[in-house]
Parts: structure tokens; C-alpha cells; sequence
């Protein structure tokens, strides 16, 4: 180990916001200095993040990359590395930001130096998120994301944005504190709060459902699950384009990542205890949010309701405690993060051209926007899960692990396949096909230079993690595998020292 | 007695430089008021640079009755820079309002003394002096604009209860003499090995004008009117130097003198510390005056300090320590905002009027922002890390409804920041501010970057709370 790379990525995003900070100079140049020093500080980032890739051992299911310095006085490191579980998501992160970036050139107009310090701060957080190694780090991480966020939504957000904000605020942070409280007792408890001692550390059966809940407070608000889900349209339907992006493609995984960093092995009894609630919330997300993206009618919302329900895919995955379950979850969020931005950015281009996200307002723009049709139809495929977009082969890895565990689930879970259908297509024939009646639509064009540089390299990972998605399930397939194995080692000894005791 | 004077040395220069500034106001008038005040601002930097210098072991004097050790150093140093800014604070205030009172910096000098005496205190006696000292040169000070109906009623008000209160307080430290005899906090400690009701009944009223002292509920009605009233320096102050001296002095009087009867006094803190930060929480939501907000916004933030407390470890009190160090950063900067709130027409108080400030004075701006974000307790600004150790001690503790409770009534508090944070950032702005003094600028600048790089590097803050924790067990 000679270069810290992680801890170069995740400062930075930083060093490019303390430039934009330090500019001077007329409004005009500001901007546009602000603009592309954003744009080459996130694109330096993600070149950077591919030396993960290349260094990263994909046979090793331990951290890689690690990092440890004295912190925060006695034990609270600085402790950063990754495994097949986080490799995945730093990735994610660093590969989106320049696209967010880049998709806010021209729909940002007012406060843009402000805009690009918040959007690089977030960046530096996120990172921080998925690599800390240390659980009061990840909640410094996890929880600072909240302020730029805040401040994304309520100032460059839509009518709303000010009560959007406010409630994505208070929803997320009245999770988080409870997290924070649970964080504390485990660090009194193990007398440490590194991550990787916290792992194998066994926490009591009778403290694990506590833990556990509070953690899931967190997480389920985050991802977010039925019922906490309320406050994510509102945000989405608010923010910026490149903040719906962002939202949808990397915070929301934010909360699938901490069910599985941090729940299942850390408190595998209530885990498994818990488990038939969570496919409870889980279908319940599935079905119910599916039924409510039917009849919306404003294309971000329904999107946005798109995203809770495949996070409904991510936690059935998750708590069926199996080996595919867990890798269809990471990978459902992984495309996830990729089809969900995408779609954004698609409501992001039509918006910017008849700021109005009403469906109505739109219908047969087939006919003026072929390539913009092409790349939406993509997308909205790939949402629906169809075979050989990245879509399918996290709903199938994880229908498959559910029917496994419990048929029931999967059933259910699989009609919900059939309402994404459903309300995606008929979200598409409204918006793309049909005749090209409205006036106002008469003279829209397609996509330009710039948004196809955005959108061509997600229609090609869309694809491409659809006919490999390999390259994903290989990297995390060893951390999984120990992970899994782990857990249910915990549980068996669990059920063994119950036995002998004659308490079962 | 000849090593005696030594350790002391800083109360004394603070005495002597507030007897001599006297002495140079009554001569040259209120000419003098300007000088009057950078030297106060000098002799208590300096005294907080000499109480740094002292030798570290633990030394007794005047019979046991006053200590120097690393908590009533970490403590003055605190107490005696959040007074030195303060004093900056009002430089521009003063000569803006035109008002020219040498007194103010001698008054704030004497009051320091008496913060001084109280976090050293190991008596009852030596307490009360402390904060009589402390008291009286206050009550004085929230009056110091004579001519302005609102400054005089706030300081009558504010004599009125904390003489009660200072009553009560007498009153408790005499049952507590009777039933103990002995007026030492090692000799009450001695003799208090098991809770007898003449006992218990003096240390509730001890209690209780403390908690006066500290501004928690339910003794804290006088705190939104002073605050409002007393010119916006002197709010500054209020808000922060004596606050410190009164929670050390809480923190001594509890874990020396009564530590065979913590579970006695432990339900009175959990109880004033979860009704502080409940009230602190919601009755700021209502508030349209800036300076009320920050008179709930402190009565909350005492009843955090306070879980630090009521917990009663070395964890605890480390908490609490650094709880108070990042409060009075926090403060401070607000403050220097507050004061920075005029235009042509004189100081305004309205939150309303923070609007737009993003884009007026987008640095002012954004310093507050984060100064309102760490009070918020949102990670990683130095706040969270506040509350933080004191929620940690609080788990440790086992006392896990106050923490749970504690948790909940921030996430109201954060609505009442965040709602300034909109108000500066999302709203169309309402007219710019006059250019903001130096002074302001320096002290919102030292404080702001304190709260926000804090994380970089933190363990030198949280190293001497532990040892200043320490050294009252």
C-alpha cells in the first residue's frame, strides 16, 4: 500500500470545492469556471476510483485498501478500506457525479458556484459513507450528506422545495439519531467501534432487536421502505434534475448498503427474527408503491415511486440470509443506481425544454426526438426487468433466493414485476408515442451534443451489465460468500448454546 | 503560606486590573470607555494565558476551600476567553449606540473573578462568594443601557429572581451545613454516606438555585426576557461565560460533595435535563425575536450539558466539558451575527430580517449557517461531536429513555435552526446589513472555522475534558 487511494477520492471533490469557494472574478466567469473545474474535479475522482478497480483482488473477501489513523482520541479511527460489498458503490458514486454534474450545466442558472461546492461536498460524504471502517466515520458521513442535500433541494428545487426539504431533512435525521444511539451502546459494549473487530464481535440475542430496530429506523427511512417512504416523492419531485439523480442513484443505497454492512452480520438473530416483517414491508413496498406509480401524474413522481418499490426488491434480497439473495440486492441497487439516475436525467431533458413534468403534457415525442425515444425505451426496459438489461438480473437473482425461503413472498413479489411493467410501458407509450398533437411540443428538439455525452454511457452500461453482469457479482461475490457464511455460523451457534441450554 | 499566592495568581491579576481600570475611569471619565475595554480584553487573555502555565498537579488552598486542578483550569480558560470575547463583541455595539460606560469591561472583569472563585470553589462558603461576585456585577450589567426602559427592566428582573434564587440556594447550603456539619465539600462528602431527608431537602434546594444559575427548567423564566432585553453584547456574554462557571460549579457540587447519594440527586438532573431540552426544543419553534430563539436555543443546550451530568462518571463530565467548550464557540459566532443584524436604521432583531443573507453577504452567510447546522448537532461539525460524548456517557450510564428522548428533542431543535438556514438561503433577501465590524468578523471567523474543522483534528479538546474530568474523581 503506498498511494491512499481512497483517502485521495474522497478529499478531492474537496480541493475542487475550496477552488470554486476561492474564485473571483464577474458573475459570467464564475459560473462557467465553476462549471468545468466541478466537472474535471468529479472526472479526476472517478479516474481515480479506477485504481480501486484494477488494484482490487476480487479472490480476497476482507477489506482492501485500508487505512487506519488515530481519530477522535482512543479507539474511534480514521479507518477507511473496501470489500466486494462497498468496491461497487464508491464506484457508482464517482461514475455519476461528473454525469450530475455535466446534466446541471445549463439547467442551473442562478447560484451555480454555490450549486457545484454543494454537489462536491455531497460527493466527498458518499464516498466516506461506503468506505469508512469505522462506525462513528460512517455516521459522520452518513449524516453530513443531510446538509448539502438540504440545501441542493431547497434552493435550486422546485415550487415545493422549501417543504420538501424540510421533510427529507427531519424524516432522515429522526432515523438517524436513534442509529446514532444504537452506534453508542455497541461501542460500550464491544469497547470498540471498528467495523471490522464490530463484525465478528456477536452481540447479545436479548440486545439484537433493539439494534436492530434502530438501525432499521435509519436504514428503512433512508432506502426508504413502506411506510417511512412518504417523504422521498416529495424530494424528488422537487430537487434539481441532477439532484434526483444523485438521490435516487446513490443516497437511497445508502440504506440497502447499511442493512448489509451493518444488520445482518452484526445482529444475525434479530435478522432472521425480523426477517418475515421485512418481506412483509418489503411486498408491501413492492405492490403497494407500484399501484400508486400507476395513477400518478407527474413523471418524477412516478419514477420516484418506481424507486421504492425495486428498494422492495433490495431488502427481500437482503433478509432471505442466502448468498443470492444478498448479491441480487446489491446488485438490484447497483443498477438501480444507474436506470433510476438515468431516468431522471431523461425527465431531466424534456423538463428543461417545457419546464412541466405533467404527463399530459407531453405524448408523441417519438416523432420530433427519435434518439431521445431510443435512450428513454432503454431505460424504461431495463426498469421493467426485461432480459438483457441490467434490470433483470437483480429482481431475478433476488425473486429466485425469496421463492427459496418463502414462496409466498416470491409470489407476490412477481406480480409486482407485472405492475413495473405495467406502469412503465403505459408511462412511455403516454409520454413517446401517439400522434404529436400539442402545440407547444411542435418544435422541441432532440437531444443535444452534451446530453448525449450524458446519456450513451448509460445506455451502454445499462446493456452491458445486463449480457455481464458478472463483472459486478464476481467483485462482490467473495465478501458475500463470507458474509453469508458468517451469519449463518452465528445463527447455528446461536440455536446450539439455546439447545444446551434447554431454553429452546 | 508562601507557595499559597502562587496558583491564584490569575484571580488576582483579573481583581487587579479591574481595581486599577476603576481607578483610571473614575480619573479620566468615560473618555476612557474604549481603552477601558481592550484592557479588560487584554488582562483576561492574559490571565487565561498564566491559568494555562499553572502546574498541572492538584493544589489546595485557604484551607481546602479553593482548588486549582485540570478541571477548574480547562474551565477558567474557557470561562475567561468566552468573557475576552464577549468584551470584543461589544466594542462596536457600544460605540455605534453611542453609549460610552468604562464600567462594562471592569464589571465584566469582576464577574469573571467571580466565575474564577466559583469553578475553584470547594466549599459552600467559597460558592456562594463565587457566585455573589459573579451575580451582582451580572445584574448590573444587564442594566448597563440606563437610559432604555427595555435594558433596565430586563436587569431589575433578573436581580429580582436571581436573588431568589441566590435564597434559595443560602437556604439549601444551610440545611446541608446543619445536617452535615461542615461546610467542605470533602466533609459533606464524608459525612453524606447514606440520604437522610434534612439532607435531601437542603441539596433540592442547592439544586435548585443552580439550576437557576444554569437557566434550566423549570428555573428558567427569567432567561427568554433578560436575553431579549439586555443590549445584544451583553446577551452574548450571558449566553456564554457565565453559563460555563455555573455548569462547573454544578458538576463540582454534585460529583465532590454528594457522591454517596448519586441516585438521589441523579433524578433531579434527568429530570431538569429532559424538561430543558423538550422546552428548549419546542418553545423556540415560536419565536420571531433572534435574541429569544437563542435564549431557548441555551436553556436546550444546558439540558444536553446536563446528560452529561446526570449521568455522574468521568464520561460524563468529560461530556460535559466538551459540550461546553463547542457551546460557547457556537454561541459566540451566532451572537457575532446577531450583532452584525443592522442597517441604517439601527440594530433590527427579527429573524425575518436574515433573509436572503445568502446572497447579500453570502460569507456571513454561510458561516452562520454552519454555526446553526452545529448547533443542530449535524455531524461532521463540532457540534454532533458535543453531543456526542454526552449521549455516549448518557448510554454508558444506562440511562437509556434520556438519551432516547434527548435524540428526539434535537431532531425538533433542528427544525428551528434549519428554519434560519432557509430563511438565509431560500428566500428573496430583504435589504443587506450594514458591512460587518472587524471585531465581528474575527470572532465569527475564529468561531466558525473552530465549529467547522473541529473534526480534523479534535483530540486535543477531548484529551484535556479528560483529564480535567479526571481530577474531580
Amino acid at each position: 500500500m503506498t498511494w491512499p487511494i481512497l483517502s485521495i477520492i474522497i478529499i478531492l471533490p474537496l480541493v475542487g470545492a475550496a477552488f470554486i469557494f476561492a474564485l473571483q472574478g464577474d458573475d459570467e466567469a464564475i459560473r462557467n469556471n465553476a462549471r468545468w473545474a466541478a466537472l474535471w474535479a468529479t472526472l479526476l475522482t472517478f479516474l481515480v476510483s479506477l485504481f480501486l478497480v484494477a488494484g482490487f483482488d476480487r479472490g480476497i473477501p476482507d477489506f482492501q485498501f485500508v487505512e487506519n489513523r488515530p481519530w477522535l482520541g482512543g479507539v474511534i479511527r480514521y479507518h477507511l478500506g473496501v470489500d466486494g460489498i462497498s468496491l461497487p458503490f464508491v464506484i457508482l458514486t464517482t461514475a455519476l457525479m461528473p454525469v450530475a454534474i455535466l446534466a446541471s450545466f445549463q439547467a442551473i442558472e442562478h447560484r451555480v458556484k454555490e450549486y457545484m461546492i454543494a454537489f462536491l461536498l455531497l460527493e466527498t460524504l458518499m464516498i466516506g459513507t461506503f468506505a469508512a471502517l469505522d462506525i462513528v466515520l460512517f455516521y459522520v458521513f452518513f449524516e453530513g450528506g443531510l446538509i448539502p442535500m438540504f440545501l441542493i433541494i431547497g434552493v435550486w428545487g422546485g415550487k415545493r422545495r422549501v417543504y420538501a426539504s424540510f421533510k427529507f431533512f427531519l424524516y432522515t435525521l429522526l432515523g438517524s439519531v436513534l442509529m446514532l444511539l444504537a452506534i453508542l451502546a455497541m461501542y460500550r459494549y464491544a469497547g470498540t467501534s471498528d467495523i471490522t473487530v464490530l463484525l465478528t464481535h456477536g452481540f447479545p440475542r436479548s440486545w439484537q432487536p433493539y439494534l436492530f430496530l434502530a438501525f432499521l429506523a435509519s436504514f428503512a427511512v433512508k432506502l426508504p421502505m413502506w411506510p417511512v417512504h412518504t417523504w422521498l416523492p416529495d424530494a424528488h419531485v422537487e430537487a434539481p434534475t441532477a439532484g434526483s439523480v444523485i438521490l435516487a442513484a446513490i443516497l437511497l443505497k445508502m440504506g440497502g448498503y447499511g442493512f448489509i454492512r451493518f444488520s445482518l452480520p452484526m445482529f444475525p438473530a434479530a435478522s432472521e427474527f425480523f426477517a418475515p416483517m421485512m418481506f412483509a414491508l418489503s411486498v408491501m413496498a413492492i405492490i403497494y408503491t407500484s399501484f400508486v406509480a400507476l395513477m400518478q401524474e407527474d413523471v418524477k413522481k412516478l419514477i420516484a415511486y418506481s424507486s421504492v418499490a425495486h428498494m422492495g426488491f433490495v431488502t427481500m434480497g437482503i433478509f432471505t440470509l442466502s448468498r443470492e439473495g444478498v448479491q441480487g440486492g446489491i446488485f438490484q441497487m447497483f443498477s438501480h443506481g444507474i436506470v433510476s439516475g438515468a431516468l431522471f436525467l431523461c425527465v431531466g431533458v424534456i423538463y428543461d425544454r417545457m419546464h412541466t413534468r405533467e404527463i399530459d403534457a407531453y405524448g408523441g415525442l417519438v416523432n420530433r426526438m427519435p434518439l431521445y425515444a431510443a435512450a428513454f425505451m432503454v431505460f424504461t426496459l431495463a426498469n421493467v426487468g426485461l432480459p438483457g438489461t441490467s434490470g433483470f438480473v437483480g429482481e431475478f437473482l433476488t425473486l429466485l433466493a425469496a421463492f427459496k425461503v418463502n414462496t409466498t413472498v416470491a409470489l407476490f413479489a412477481t406480480l409486482g414485476v407485472i405492475l413495473s411493467a405495467a406502469y412503465a410501458l403505459w408511462l412511455y407509450r403516454r409520454v413517446i408515442f401517439g400522434a404529436l398533437e400539442k402545440r407547444k411540443l411542435a418544435g422541441i428538439l432532440d437531444l443535444s451534443p452534451r446530453e448525449i455525452i450524458i446519456l450513451a454511457p448509460l445506455v451502454a452500461l445499462t446493456v452491458l451489465f445486463g449480457i455481464w453482469p458478472n463483472a459486478v457479482l464476481d467483485t462482490s461475490a467473495a465478501s458475500v460468500s463470507m458474509l453469508v457464511d458468517r451469519t449463518h455460523a452465528a445463527l447455528a451457534a446461536g440455536q446450539k448454546a439455546a439447545l444446551l441450554m434447554g431454553v429452546h | 503560606m508562601d507557595i499559597a499566592f502562587g496558583p491564584i495568581f490569575p484571580e488576582i491579576l483579573v481583581i487587579a486590573g479591574a481595581l486599577a481600570l476603576l481607578l483610571l475611569g473614575a480619573i479620566r471619565g468615560e473618555r476612557v470607555a474604549g481603552i477601558v475595554d481592550i484592557a479588560a480584553i487584554a488582562v483576561l487573555v492574559l490571565a487565561a494565558i498564566l491559568t494555562v502555565f499553572l502546574p498541572g498537579e492538584k493544589i489546595e488552598l485557604f484551607g481546602g476551600s479553593f482548588v486549582v486542578d485540570n478541571f477548574s483550569r480547562f474551565l477558567k480558560v474557557l470561562a475567561l476567553l468566552g468573557s475576552a470575547a464577549s468584551l470584543l463583541l461589544s466594542i462596536d455595539y457600544f460605540r455605534a449606540k453611542d453609549i460610552h460606560r468604562y464600567e462594562f469591561g471592569i464589571l465584566v472583569l469582576t464577574s469573571a473573578a467571580g466565575m474564577m472563585v466559583m469553578i475553584s470553589a470547594r466549599d459552600l462558603i467559597m460558592l456562594y462568594l463565587g457566585l455573589e461576585l459573579m451575580s451582582l456585577s451580572l445584574y448590573v450589567i444587564a442594566a448597563i443601557d440606563r437610559d432604555n426602559l427595555r435594558s433596565t427592566e430586563s436587569g431589575l428582573k433578573y436581580f429580582v429572581l436571581g436573588g431568589l434564587s441566590s435564597g434559595m440556594l443560602l437556604y439549601g447550603a444551610s440545611l446541608i451545613y446543619g445536617f452535615t456539619g461542615t461546610v467542605a465539600f470533602s466533609g459533606i462528602a464524608a459525612a453524606a454516606k447514606v440520604p437522610t431527608n434534612g439532607l435531601i431537602f437542603g441539596l433540592v434546594f442547592l439544586f435548585a438555585g443552580l439550576a437557576f444559575k444554569v437557566s434550566a427548567v423549570p428555573f428558567h423564566m427569567w432567561t427568554p426576557d433578560v436575553y431579549e432585553g439586555a443590549p445584544t453584547p451583553v446577551t452574548a456574554f450571558f449566553a456564554a461565560a457565565p453559563k460555563v462557571a455555573a455548569v462547573a460549579l454544578f458538576l463540582r457540587v454534585a460529583i465532590e460533595a454528594f457522591p454517596g447519594i448519586v441516585p438521589q440527586w441523579q433524578q433531579i438532573i434527568i429530570f431538569i435535563s429532559i424538561a430543558s431540552m423538550i422546552l428548549g426544543a419546542f418553545a423556540a419553534i415560536g419565536q420571531r425575536n433572534i435574541k429569544r430563539l437563542m435564549a431557548y436555543s441555551s436553556i436546550g443546550h444546558v439540558g444536553y450539558a446536563l446528560v452529561g451530568l446526570a449521568a455522574g462518571t468521568p464520561t460524563g463530565v468529560q461530556g460535559v466539558l466538551v459540550y461546553m467548550a463547542i457551546y460557547v464557540a457556537m454561541t459566540l459566532g451566532t451572537f457575532a451575527c446577531i450583532l452584525a443584524m443592522r442597517r441604517a436604521g439601527g440594530m433590527v432583531e427579527e429573524i425575518d430580517e436574515l433573509a436572503g443573507l445568502a446572497r447579500t453577504q453570502p460569507m456571513v452567510a454561510f458561516f452562520l449557517a454552519a454555526l446553526l447546522f452545529s448547533l443542530a448537532g449535524i455531524p461532521p461539525l463540532a457540534g454532533f461531536f458535543a453531543k456526542f460524548y454526552v449521549f455516549l456517557a448518557a448510554i454508558d450510564a444506562k440511562l437509556y429513555t434520556l438519551a432516547v428522548i434527548g435524540v428526539m428533542s434535537s431532531v425538533v431543535g433542528a427544525y428551528y435552526y434549519l428554519r434560519i438556514v432557509k430563511l438565509m438561503y431560500m428566500d428573496e433577501p430583504a435589504g443587506a446589513f450594514l458591512p460587518m465590524p472587524n471585531e465581528l468578523r474575527l470572532v465569527l471567523g475564529i468561531c466558525g472555522l473552530f465549529v467547522i474543522f473541529f473534526f480534523l483534528y479534535p483530540s486535543p479538546l477531548v484529551a484535556a475534558a479528560e483529564a480535567a474530568a479526571k481530577s474531580l474523581f
